[in-house]
């Protein structure tokens, strides 16, 4: 297959809006090929999308799906030749969740949390997402076996743990969601600090953060630590997502990438003492951003209208339940985490909803470097990942952003900076932020770019760069961007003009790494017990089978330096 | 041979520590199964061959003949129902949903005769829950709300609740207390520390009184709610507050006495507001060991958890509507496919009725009632015996049920899979 013509924008590879033809050859961008020409003369030609941070699949999501018949009802299509029926909005059906990626011209998509002991349900509904390659990131952060090699201080013990519990989830990367807070929360507490120690387990949330982040790089992962700050949604929190950074900052990492991922930053971005006084810190968010090197974040935009929350940190939303009178679902995971799920609604005359939106647009556009910024909207807690369109058309229009102000509740213009800001992105920055930056946080070589030997994922929009003006033209932007005139899937096309012609099944991507064996006899000797006591289930059936995996990309990573395994 | 940690497909509770004794392809033993598990892995009454009916009785046939038989009925049906699933994995439902698709069919599941009303009070509440491990470790306080364990989910406080012993409940029973509310005295309530008897239709207005306690508002309360002193509810209360976890289990006392969903509605209510005092949590005792499961697949297949009907080509769910008792009694729906359940000896007796009218596909390893009238019988591998796959425990959990003997009969997968072809292959005919 040869692309004819387009306006390519590849960025990790110096590209940057060249009129030049990519060729496809068995899955793969190619020197040259033969076969289908796609003629795009003069659009905008980029790598696939990747999600690097989205709840897509698992209990939490089917929990929202069954407390929300109501959201299931929005965005109903029936089947097609080609579809399975789609439904949901916040909380779209498996089916809705590939195609949806397909048409905003996304190839990729890892959700963002899984406990192990529930990851066999997260992957059956991986396999019913269509199209799009995924993984899943595995949680850690209030896990017991977790805590204990943290507290005797054995990171061995724990790099054999975290090896073994990615190969039990067949899990991608170690997230951690308000480390130490899911354990408190088994009695109804929570931790208030880095430093405030777990109830009965005698560590604190940095020492865990800490361990993990070692253990992370001695592992070699393809991907950093991805972390969930404490004290996430609370006002004045800034002071904690700082804190905790610099926690990190001495820690070496193992590839050519971050040594902490932050998910969603808006919502860890807060001034203020109370409701009342909140304010954006976002400013002072992008400084430390612009100062270290260690860390990269994901926005976690907001988006006007419903929204669906959902956590593994269940204190918040027990208190987005109260705040918001809403109703409320809490799952509790034996030994490993806690959860939540509260449906949600962003009101453009809220002050604090207003000045939210404020902040995710303030992040990415005070933070200089795209390449640390990925753009999310921590589907679907901010908002649906649909509405990805809309923030690139905002980050792309300092016009666009001055009318959406006028709708919003003037507290966004006296407590943020976004009214002063005057950066629009170009397209390399949105390729970067959507593309590149992603996958090489995730430690995907094959993704984000097109060099000779990428994986064929293409994206073809009905945009001409070198005709409109961003600035000005931002409805077209986001109108082109909704509805990609290709999306290309392996090499295989997967829409054209905006409709579904194909559905694949993509790949589920794990991390198996090695560990010496006698950290692993240590551990599993200790996880035993665990299993005869406290687990309520047998060991034997803990592990995610062979069977739930049809299509498995496994990278390989470990303690040793090992040969690539092709 | 012995087999270990095999999955007991009975009950909700899905044992997965069972020991299997398997001898030349037989099942010899079982070992650490309850009398109820037990007696579904040793197996009994299985249908030996597919059959047809023929001027009123069933002959037998080649499952080929069946599975040709079975296409033509839902291919000429104007709307067919495909009932059941609660006892079979996942992956059977999966086939069904995708044949309901294909055929502009309902799905509808045993939960909607069970716990549909639990489903449509967390609809209007959400689910404050846990993993049954979670309650293992650290409840002091267990509540049976209009259930009985002892009965129907025998391994259940021993496993997982009252009887548990856990890191934080090292002397399990010992160091709980077990509350019993119910409208008699089960063996559940003989072995509490304490039996709330209430009159039969009255937990509404119970669970109503418990929130006002909880809420600071016991002196606007009657002397007398519904044949309960207000003394004994305010020490009921006091119970439940100062426990450090505690959980209650509900069952179809709950949902099947007046007021329904409402009254789950209103105990999820009651366990939320419980949180702002200490720690609660609430599940429903499922009773078919994947009943829980069916849900989850339907739910990321449809966005619905039952009673979804693919007539106009994309989900539609409207339970008192869509559901199979409405649809029956209304005679909407002119054929059903019945998958591993027995709706003649669970639905109302209109419904039976309206069913026997049909035609009536049966897909089971075991005759049952539903047998009697069904035209089309089609005998299938035992899942979690006969065939691997996945099902969902009461709280969640998914687990994959082992195959532990060979079998000559098809598995739900299999069967489902062969008359969809068929369908496929009568459509393109046409
Ligand atoms: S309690 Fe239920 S799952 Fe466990 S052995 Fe008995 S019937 Fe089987």
């Amino acid at each position: 297959m040869i692309i004819k013509g387009g306006i390519v924008y590849d960025p990790a590879n110096g590209i940057f809006g060249e009129e030049m033809d990519i060729c496809i050859e068995s899955g793969r961008i190619a020197e040259d090929a033969r076969g289908e020409v796609i003629d795009a003369s003069g659009l905008l030609v980029m790598p696939g999308g990747v999600d690097a941070h989205s709840h897509i699949a698992g209990p939490k999501l089917n929990t929202g799906r069954i407390m929300r018949p109501d959201d299931s009802r929005i965005g109903t299509e029936p089947r097609t030749r080609v579809c399975r029926p789609s439904t949901g909005y916040t909380v779209p059906n498996c089916y809705a969740i590939g195609y949806r990626y397909a048409r905003l011209g996304y190839t990729t998509a890892f959700e963002a949390a899984t406990p192990i002991i529930e990851a066999r349900h997260t992957h059956e509904e991986l396999e019913e997402i269509p199209i799009v390659d995924k993984g899943a990131l595995t949680l850690f952060g209030s896990n017991w076996t977790v805590m204990e090699c943290v507290r005797d201080n054995d990171l061995g013990r724990l790099a054999a743990y975290v090896a073994w519990g990615l190969r039990a989830a067949r899990g991608y990367g170690v997230k951690i969601v308000n480390p130490g807070g899911g354990e408190a929360w088994g009695f109804g507490s929570n931790v208030k600090s880095v430093h405030d120690p777990v109830p009965h387990f005698d560590v604190t949330p940095a020492q865990i953060i800490r361990a993990l982040a070692e253990v992370n790089e001695r592992l070699r992962l393809p991907h950093s630590i991805h972390l969930h700050f404490n004290n996430l949604g609370r006002p004045g929190n800034y002071t904690t997502a700082i804190e905790t950074l610099e926690l990190l900052k001495d820690i070496k990492p193992s590839r050519m990438r971050q040594v902490v991922h932050v998910a969603h930053m808006q919502f860890s971005a807060y001034g203020g003492t109370t409701w009342k006084d909140f304010e954006s810190k976002a400013s002072a968010i992008a400084d430390y951003f612009n100062q270290t090197n260690h860390a990269t974040m994901d926005l976690g935009q907001i988006i006007f209208g419903p929204a669906t929350t959902m956590t593994a940190d269940a204190p918040l939303e027990y208190a987005n339940a109260r705040i918001g009178h809403q109703k409320w679902s809490n799952h509790d995971i034996e030994l490993e985490e806690s959860s939540g799920v509260v449906p949600w609604v962003y009101m453009r005359k809220m002050p604090v909803n207003a000045v939210q939106w404020a902040i995710g647009l303030e992040l990415a556009l005070l933070t200089r470097d795209p390449w640390k910024v990925v753009m999310t909207t921590d589907h679907p807690n901010g908002g649906p990942f649909v509405n990805y369109p809309e923030i690139i058309s905002l980050l792309m229009s300092r016009e666009k952003r001055e009318e959406e102000m006028k709708t919003l509740h003037e507290m966004v213009r006296s407590r943020s900076t976004l009214p002063s800001i005057e950066r629009e992105m170009d397209w390399s920055e949105i390729v970067i932020m959507t593309r590149a930056a992603p996958a090489r946080i995730l430690g995907l070589e094959d993704k984000g770019h097109l060099g000779i030997g990428a994986d064929a994922d293409v994206s073809i929009y009905d945009i001409k760069p070198e005709e409109i003006d961003p600035s000005k033209d931002h409805a077209k932007v986001k109108a082109g961007l909704s509805r990609a005139k290709y999306t290309i899937k392996g090499g295989v096309v997967v829409v054209r003009d905006g409709e579904i012609v194909a559905a694949p099944q993509g790949r589920t991507y794990w991390v198996d790494a090695a560990v010496p064996e006698s950290d692993m006899d240590r551990m599993l000797s200790s996880l035993k017990e665990k299993f005869e006591r406290y687990y309520s289930i047998r060991m034997s059936n803990y592990m995610v089978q062979d069977a739930y995996i049809s299509n498995p990309f496994v990278v390989r990573a470990g303690v040793q330096p090992l040969k690539e395994v092709i | 041979m012995e087999i270990e940690d095999v999955l007991c497909t009975f009950c909700g509770c899905l044992c997965d520590d069972i020991r299997v004794e398997v001898k030349e392809g037989r099942i010899e033993k079982v070992r650490g199964a309850c009398r109820l598990g037990s007696s579904k892995i040793m197996g009994h009454n299985r249908i030996k061959s597919p059959m047809i009916r023929v001027n009123g009785t069933l002959k037998e046939t080649s499952y080929e003949d069946a599975y040709r038989k079975a296409a033509e009925i839902l291919v000429s049906a104007k709307h067919p129902l495909l009932y059941g699933w609660a006892s079979t994995t996942c992956e059977a439902l999966k086939k069904g949903i995708l044949l309901a698709e294909e055929i502009g069919g309902v799905v509808d599941t045993t939960a909607t005769v069970c716990h549909g009303p639990s489903i449509i009070g967390i609809e209007e509440k959400g689910l404050v829950g846990s993993t049954l491990g979670q309650i293992k470790n650290r409840a002091d306080l267990i509540v049976f709300w209009g259930c009985n364990p002892s009965e129907a989910h025998p391994r259940h406080t021993l496993r997982y609740s009252s009887n548990a012993c856990g890191r934080f409940t090292p002397d399990g029973r010992k160091g709980r207390k077990v509350l019993v509310i119910d409208v008699r005295e089960t063996r559940t309530a003989r072995n509490a520390d304490r039996f709330l008897r209430i009159q039969p239709g009255t937990d509404y207005e119970i669970i109503s009184a418990l929130r006002m306690i909880i809420g600071g508002k016991a002196e606007s309360l009657p002397e007398n709610i519904a044949g309960v002193s207000r003394k004994e509810l305010i020490e009921i209360a006091e119970m439940m507050k100062s426990a450090k976890f505690g959980a209650i289990f509900f069952g179809l006392g709950l949902t099947h006495s007046r007021g329904r969903y409402k009254n789950v509605d209103n105990a999820l209510s009651l366990v939320s507001e419980l949180n702002s005092h200490t720690k609660f949590v609430i599940m429903a005792m499922r009773g078919h060991y994947n009943v829980t499961g069916v849900g989850q697949v339907l739910a990321w297949s449809s966005g619905y958890p039952m009673a979804v009907d693919y007539a106009r080509g994309a989900p539609y769910y409207n339970p008192g509507e869509t559901s199979c008792c409405d649809l029956l009694s209304r005679r909407d729906v002119d054929a059903a496919l019945i998958i591993a359940s027995d709706p003649a000896s669970n639905l109302p007796r209109g419904c039976v009725e309206a069913l026997a009218e049909m035609p009536v596909i049966q897909i089971d390893p075991f005759e049952n009632p539903t047998t009697l009238f069904a035209d089309v019988v089609i005998p299938s591998a035992i899942a979690g015996i006969e065939a691997e796959g996945t099902a969902y425990r009461m709280d969640g959990l998914s687990l994959r049920l082992r195959k532990l003997v060979d079998t000559e009969h098809p598995s739900d997968v299999e069967i489902l899979q062969a008359i969809l072809d068929n369908v496929r292959r009568l459509r393109d005919d046409n």
